[in-house]
């Protein structure tokens, strides 16, 4: 019950895109397309997940054991880039097709604040490492869906005639707006 | 480079949010008023300084492969300066921004301006750029999170000015979204 709970508040309620704001230069630079974007979704899920568990890890057994608290967010960053670095090797290796896939979005994920700010909420919401891997798994999947949303709405505007101050970057906002505006009804069901 | 130029680049020609689009986490994610904005705005600038800056010092003696590492290192060490003299000395402040101080390192201004100028400028070009494109983004917040605050709850920088509910949507997450596109349209109009 509790996972269920914490998996439709990741996805619906407070979508980590349209709500809380995590990952928003992915969510704005690569969903011009349905198929890129469900690529980086694919990607964001894979870095999430393990980054959540390394960095659960790094935390409960070196830095509140040494009351290192203060050094969270260096030791955070280095060890996010350093796995995005060492998965891109792997996959390279093991799985030259879906390094092809996902391309230019794996090193692009060090930057991706999504990654961090849900590695640094599961250490705030003193969740076990159970519920902390279905709570990373649960962003990315939120984070996915409002990817591909946004990048279906996007496929749309390109035949609609916008007006000329509009155009570009502003109505896209305007669209994630009215987007996040939907999400806000499912406020209240967990 | 002039000088004068360099410094006031970021303030509208290259603004970081309007313009280039950056940072926009914190940009949507902190400005449900003036103050929170400006707020994480005065912090991110401080950061920006700083590691242009260091980036600036040390960009002769960082071999070329691991720079990025080695930039977000600098980075990540202000920010926490930032995030310990925050939660000591602003704690309501510190509060209401929450998350996003950490976030700071992962904001991929900072990291650009560090890349993109420090590491090929001199430490004086260094803080008036670092200066200018942290004016620019406190701005860029300021704004946002006024007409936010002016048009979601009728008041500005605390001060009530009118009576009656605001429209609520603008201090909730979609009217973020929105009020920036607007604003981005305006921006746009006025650099024709």
């Amino acid at each position: 019950m509790e996972y269920i709970a914490i998996v439709l508040s990741a996805i619906l309620v407070n979508n980590i895109v349209l709500a809380q704001f995590l990952g928003l230069c992915p969510f704005f630079g690569v969903s011009n397309r349905i198929s890129t974007a469900a690529g980086m979704g694919g990607a964001v899920m894979f870095v999430m997940t393990i980054a959540a568990i390394v960095t659960y890890m790094i935390s409960h057994y070196i830095l509140i054991p040494f009351d290192l608290i203060y050094l969270r967010t260096v030791t955070y960053i280095l060890v996010i880039s350093s796995l995005v670095q060492m998965v891109e090797i792997i996959l390279k290796k093991v799985s030259p097709p879906l390094y092809q896939a996902l391309g230019i979005f794996l090193p692009l994920m060090t930057t991706n604040c999504a990654i961090l700010g849900v590695a640094i909420l599961v250490i705030q919401n003193e969740y076990t490492l159970m519920s902390g891997v279905v709570f990373a798994i649960a962003h990315a999947i939120g984070f996915t869906l409002a990817l591909v949303i946004l990048a279906g709405i996007r496929e749309q505007l390109e035949l609609v005639n916008v007006p000329k101050g509009m155009r570009g970057n502003p109505v896209i906002l305007v669209a994630a707006g009215l987007l996040a505006l939907a999400f806000m009804g499912f406020a209240g069901i967990v | 480079m002039d000088q004068a130029k360099n410094f006031t680049k970021g303030l509208i020609r290259e603004n970081p949010v309007f313009i280039l689009m950056l940072g926009l986490c914190p940009a949507l994610g902190t400005t449900t008023s003036a103050f929170n904005g400006m707020g994480m705005g005065l912090a991110t600038m401080f950061v920006v300084i700083m590691s242009n800056i260091v980036v600036s010092l040390i960009k002769n003696f960082v071999p070329s492969k691991v720079r990025i590492p080695c930039y977000i290192v600098v980075i990540a060490s202000f920010v926490t300066i930032v995030d310990l003299v925050m939660a000591a000395f602003m704690s309501p402040l510190h509060e209401q921004l929450g998350l996003f101080i950490p976030l700071i390192v992962v904001n991929c201004f900072v990291l650009g301006r560090a890349e993109a100028f420090a590491s090929k400028n001199t430490l004086w070009s260094s803080i008036i750029d670092g200066t200018g494109m942290g004016l620019g983004f406190t701005l860029a917040l300021t704004l946002l999170g006024a007409s936010r605050e002016i048009l979601g709850s009728n008041a500005i920088f605390g001060f009530q000015f009118l009576q009656a509910d605001g429209m609520l949507v603008f201090v909730l997450a979609p009217g973020a979204f929105i009020a920036l596109g607007y604003l981005i349209a305006l921006a746009n109009k006025l650099n024709k």
